[in-house]
């Protein structure tokens, strides 16, 4: 083998490296205003392969902001966001989609005049419903309640109900990067446990890749491996989840009164 | 009895003509919000299209089967008129999405104008006649002083209007694009997230909307034997009207609608006055949405949140 051939296979066995050790989600320096409001001001932000990252933060902190904007709508008036090594911050939202990114969003909009079944058809739509049959039986699974209401409107179900179908249908497009925004809002505390189980064992059992955005800091924090606080639209402190469990400031703030407070103290 | 009965004929073959127009409004309506005010005249030339395409096909190809000359006419007219559609949408609307609610209203009258004055200018201003086509029907019932008269046109135009619904009912409740096409008119961000190419669908709507426009511009032209440059006004308005009664953003509704206004716009000349056949069919109109804001079959605006 010649010398330049050699050359080109230590340079491609490089890329690869680089590319294995890179996140699947590089967030750098975003910022993203509405009008000429900053909502989030260079925000830095990383989601391992495999990994599960929460970000935390109060009400108007620009969490939904940041999910939103992953997705180019709004779009990042300046920085970067690299999906698999990819740069997407310019690319329109439905390009991003199919580039394997699920959004269970806030507020949850499901299809209000779709039955929870076409809501679901919906989700899958990329696949051209290559895997639906079986897709949706795994929902089911996770979400019983799902089940009995297939032919449902969407829009008549209650707010936990919605939860869990907005869910589903983000997992309908079988993600390898899935993003919850408040998925444990409106929801029996009995039905958090049982979504954030099934957080942990999408992680765990199928790999996917996931990034939670909460309120419910304390849950959210033992179950991530990293977690971000965002306030005011800059990340102010990162970590493990541990780290930011036992940081003091992080508990005055966002533990304190909560759940938390009571089985850390 | 059999005077009702007649005008019970013309008026479903009438409403039929105004449903398939009313379709094409309500439709964009429910996906962007905003009146196609150019839709009456994309009507109106897609009556030109089939009428050209007509012509060529009879006087020159010297095709003299009836029946396979109306479904050449109509399927060309169709995707013809479709592509019409496709380029307004993308010429006209698309630029002006996200601007203020009124620029894409403006630059619709504007489109209306543009048509309206294209096909007087290349056409010439006055009327254009078909030779008569498809005479002859069916008497239904006959007495000494009225005969009931189902004619083959009158036949054509309701088998016609009711097949393609069915199908495009079909195409819109069932298929993986009426899906994406409804999403999009509930909420076209969260669509957008799934993958969904939202502008593609819109102009899809835009090009589906105008072939039923077409159809039904076909059979206007089947059923008058004449078209003009002006006739996408009146029939366009009757049509939004249609639209509007039945509920805007509603199909059954515009399909309803556009039936109720046929009949009453027949049934009030038959028993009242011609003058007065729009005031009449206006008049119920205003009358229903003083009770039904939402129209007939429309939708309250209250959802669970």
């Amino acid at each position: 083998m010649s010398v330049a051939g050699i050359n080109v296979l230590v340079e491609e066995t490089r890329a690869i490296q680089a590319r294995a050790g890179e996140p699947l989600l590089a967030i750098e320096d975003v910022s993203t205003y509405y009008g000429s409001v900053a909502a989030l001001r260079g925000v830095d932000l990383t989601v391992g392969r495999g990994e599960i990252v929460t970000l935390i933060g109060a009400n108007g902190a620009g969490k939904s902001t940041l999910m939103m904007t992953i997705f180019g709508a709004p779009r990042a008036r300046s920085g970067t966001i690299r999906y698999a090594g990819e740069d997407i911050t310019r690319l329109p939202t439905h390009r991003i989609a199919r580039l394997g990114l699920a959004q269970s969003p806030e507020g949850r909009r499901v299809f209000p005049r779709m039955s929870v079944f076409e809501n679901l058809q919906m989700g899958a739509s990329l696949h051209g419903g290559r895997w639906f049959a079986q897709d949706l039986e795994r929902v089911c699974a996770l979400f019983p309640r799902l089940k009995e209401r297939l032919q449902q409107r969407a829009g008549t179900m209650s707010g936990g109900e919605q939860q869990m179908l907005a869910i589903g249908r983000a997992l309908m497009s079988r993600p390898t990067l899935l993003l919850l925004d408040e998925p444990s809002l409106g929801l029996a505390p009995l039905v958090v446990k049982g979504i954030f189980d099934a957080i942990r064992d999408l992680n765990r059992q199928d790999g996917m890749t996931i990034f939670l955005v909460e309120q419910n800091a304390y849950h959210a924090l033992k179950l991530a491996h990293r977690g971000y606080v965002l306030v005011n639209g800059r990340v102010t402190m990162s970590g493990t989840g541990r780290q930011l469990l036992d940081d003091p400031a992080v508990k005055a703030a966002y533990l304190e009164g909560g759940h938390g407070a009571a089985t850390t103290a | 009895m059999e005077v009702f009965l007649q005008q019970l004929i013309n008026g479903l073959t009438l409403g039929s003509i105004y449903g398939l127009i009313a379709i094409g409004y309500t439709m964009v309506f429910g996906i962007i919000g905003m009146v196609n005010f150019a839709h009456g005249d994309v009507f109106m030339v897609s009556s030109f299209i089939a009428l050209i395409v007509f012509l060529i096909l009879t006087a020159w190809l010297g095709i003299s089967s009836i029946a396979l000359a109306l479904l050449i006419v109509l399927v060309v007219a169709m995707i013809l008129t479709g592509l019409w559609g496709w380029a307004i949408e993308r010429v006209a609307y698309r630029p002006l999405r996200g601007s203020f609610r009124l620029a894409p209203l403006i630059s619709a009258i504007g489109v209306s104008i543009f048509l309206s004055n294209f096909v007087q200018v290349a056409q010439g201003a006055r009327n254009k006649s078909t030779p008569p086509l498809l005479s002859g029907g069916i008497t239904l019932m006959e007495s000494e002083s009225y005969t009931v008269f189902l004619s083959y046109k009158q036949c054509l135009i309701m088998a016609v209007t009711a097949v393609l619904l069915t199908g495009f009912w079909y195409l819109v409740q069932r298929t993986p694009f009426g899906r994406a096409q409804r999403a999009c008119e509930q909420d076209r961000k969260m669509a957008a997230l799934l993958g969904i190419d939202v502008d593609r669908t819109i102009s899809l709507t835009f090009v589906l909307g105008a072939a039923l426009a077409a159809v039904a511009g076909v059979l206007y032209l089947l059923y008058y034997g004449t078209v003009s440059f002006s006739d996408g006004f009146v029939p366009g308005v009757k049509a939004f009207t249609a639209a509007v009664l039945g509920g805007i953003g509603s199909l059954p509704g515009a399909v309803l609608g556009g039936l109720i206004i046929g009949l009453i716009e027949v049934f009030w000349s038959a028993y009242f006055s011609i003058e007065y056949k729009d005031v009449a069919a206006f008049s119920i109109l205003a009358i229903v949405l003083i009770f039904m804001p939402s129209g007939i079959l429309g939708r309250a605006e209250v959802e669970k949140v």
